[in-house]
């Protein structure tokens, strides 16, 4: 479908999403170079059309599960972005009290059964809340967020091949921004598409442009559907490109391998900034309508941002809290 | 009471919670159709269908996950691996995934699953199927590991796993299964992290696991017809662990042995070794000793594996060299 297409209110509901991840993500690598953050963050940048047609598609008590570079989907759900930051931060106030990170965020309260900072460790996981669903006969659906690599990892195929056995209301989403760390999937992998493993398991795979938001919603939309009805799984490959390297310490010198402007070419397509043109350009919003939104994102970010950084740590002996009900054993 | 052996007192335990909580989801491999490898799962697949008691794919890393996923969402999964060996190749799901993402979250999930599988060694099963891997699983927190001994705590230990809001690995011995027990008709859930004294005595206190509870009774018989009285301490649980009833026993009788069947190196005997000397040193006339599996792999034929397989005869002999 094309953005005319689309309701008012749609169309900047995906640029809101997508705005605030885009927005997030820059924040998040400030951190960084500003050093106020321990550790490293897997950053989202560049795939934000993904986890917002995706997310879009979800009623609110639908599952999520996600991974190390999690910060957009936990956004698209809706989890509250001032304890994300705190939580990236390793401040009391965030979403784990600091004992998680960037990498395990979860927000149970939006159906976010975690960022996961073992590839492919969310996808059984995501299958099993899909069990649970079938089990008791809901309509909801699970969705696994994954990368391209985590579909060479074993619990990927284990998943689906249960999923597809047992007709679970799973959506398998990859986002294929064609690097695993520096490894080109390409170079590893024997098929250009990865959706086409939908076939081995007998079904749907679909491969979709993920720098196109609307795209990624109708084939979003579409699975979700033929979840809802007990008809099973389906894989969506979104194709996308991540703006960082794997994490905000890497300067991904890798990527020239096979062309000197692959970045460039891949950031002509931003999903965020080519969006926001597109849909002025349809007549669906004005320019001072998308500032306006803009500003109250702004607003949120960075009211966000004062949050986490004013959040206090939290005390030593919060270590030794939540590894059971008892505390510690 | 009544007569059943170790396999029927845990499919009572199974039957009895899934009738009282519909939330109880068995996921496994051969645990619906034949009731289970080791016959534990007889029956349940006719009571309570093939939504609630399914046979998997062998799929170790995807089903053991998609029980955390499970726990996640409401239910309350029992996850049967056929051998605790298997816990190496799920064992992602298992360490990283399920034991921590309770603290991960900072509380906000609980992860109330059990994982039911067989330990120890004894059927020429060789070196990938005769495993004990309770010491393993214990150095990382945030797992609850169970080592019952006789069918009475095989029943009532499983009821307080499936009821337990944390993950519960049970390790169930595989030489017990086909043992006959006489056994109460009810068995009520039995609390975790409080050892059974399971034989009174003033002179040495052992401390066992699983199996080691029943062949140091054997080897406490035969001791006392000497006049060495052995304190026999049924662990239950290694986490929680009840040092507390350990150390009381030990400042009574100054000795202390740990019978557990895993490999000796870094198993509980050494941990629980370094526990006792740690806080009532000075109560100990002797170190404390460890029967425990020689840190070689379990082999295949009886001539080498029964040699290694820590026995009443060895409980005896370390026993022994404490009354020279």
């Amino acid at each position: 479908m094309k953005v005319k297409d689309y309701s008012k209110e749609q169309l900047t509901d995906f640029y809101e999403t997508m705005f605030k991840m885009r927005r997030f993500e820059e924040e998040t690598f400030e951190f960084y170079k500003k050093g106020m953050m321990a550790g490293l963050a897997h950053l989202y940048m560049g795939e934000e059309a993904v986890a917002t047609g995706v997310c879009a598609a979800l009623k609110e008590d639908d599952y999520i599960g996600s991974t190390h570079r999690g910060h957009g989907h936990l956004v698209a759900r809706g989890a509250e972005i001032d304890r994300m930051m705190a939580e990236i931060l390793g401040k009391e106030t965030g979403y784990s009290n600091g004992k998680g990170g960037s990498m395990h965020i979860m927000a149970m309260d939006k159906g976010i059964l975690g960022a996961n900072g073992i590839v492919g460790g969310e996808i059984p996981i995501a299958t099993g809340a899909a069990y649970t669903i079938k089990y008791k006969g809901t309509d909801q659906v699970a969705v696994s967020f994954m990368g391209d690599s985590a579909t060479n990892e074993g619990t990927f195929h284990e998943s689906v091949n249960m999923a597809a056995a047992w007709d679970l209301p799973c959506i398998y989403v990859i986002e294929n921004n064609l690097y695993g760390i520096s490894v080109d999937i390409r170079d590893v992998t024997n098929t250009p598409d990865l959706a086409v493993r939908a076939k081995g398991y007998d079904i749907p795979g679909v491969v979709v442009d993920g720098m196109d938001v609307t795209a990624v919603y109708e084939a979003a939309k579409k699975a979700v559907k033929r979840a809802r009805e007990g008809k099973g799984p389906t894989i969506i490959e979104c194709k996308t490109y991540r703006w960082q390297g794997h994490h905000v310490g890497d300067p991904a010198t890798y990527r020239k391998r096979r062309s000197e402007t692959e970045k460039e070419d891949w950031m002509a397509k931003c999903p965020v900034t080519n969006f926001r043109k597109e849909i002025i350009e349809a007549g669906k919003v004005t320019e001072d309508e998308i500032k306006q939104l803009e500003e109250k994102v702004e607003a949120e970010i960075q009211a966000a941002v004062k949050f986490a950084a004013d959040s206090p740590y939290p005390d030593a002996s919060e270590a030794f809290t939540d590894v059971f009900q008892e505390g510690t054993l | 009471m009544k007569e059943i052996t170790y396999a029927q007192a845990i499919c009572e335990a199974l039957d009895e919670e899934m009738e009282r909580d519909d939330n109880i989801v068995m996921l496994g491999e051969d645990i619906g159709f034949i009731g289970g490898n080791f016959k534990c799962t007889v029956g349940l697949l006719e009571k309570y269908g093939d939504l609630r008691v399914k046979d998997t794919p062998i799929s170790e890393q995807g089903f053991v996950g998609m029980g955390v996923g499970m726990a996640l969402t409401g239910l309350r999964p029992v996850i049967e691996l056929m051998f605790s060996d298997f816990l190496l190749v799920a064992a992602d799901q298992v360490i990283n995934q399920m034991a921590k993402i309770r603290y991960m979250s900072g509380g906000q999930a609980n992860v109330p699953m059990t994982i039911r599988c067989p330990i120890g060694a004894g059927r020429s099963s060789a070196a990938q199927h005769s495993q004990s891997m309770q010491a393993m699983v214990a150095q990382f927190p945030g797992t609850k590991i169970v080592v019952p001994s006789t069918a009475r705590e095989a029943k009532g230990l499983l009821k307080t796993a499936i009821r337990d809001d944390d993950p519960v690995l049970f390790l169930e011995h595989k030489m017990e299964y086909n043992k006959k027990y006489q056994i109460d008709d009810d068995v009520e859930p039995i609390p975790f992290g409080k050892a059974r004294i399971a034989r009174e005595g003033k002179d040495i206190t052992i401390a066992a696991t699983s199996s080691m509870v029943m062949k140091s009774e054997e080897a406490a018989e035969k001791l006392a017809k000497e006049g060495i009285e052995c304190e026999i301490i049924d662990l239950r649980t290694i986490v929680p662990l009840d040092t507390e009833t350990i150390i009381e026993s030990v400042k009574k009788t100054g000795k202390l042995i740990v019978a557990d069947e895993a490999h000796e190196r870094c198993g509980i005997g050494a941990e629980i070794a370094a526990a006792v000397a740690d806080d009532i040193f000075y109560y100990l006339d002797a170190p404390c000793g460890r029967v425990a599996n020689p840190n070689v792999p379990l082999p295949f034929s009886p001539a080498l594996e029964f040699p290694l397989i820590p026995s009443a005869d060895k409980v005896y002999d370390k026993v022994k060299t404490y009354f020279k």
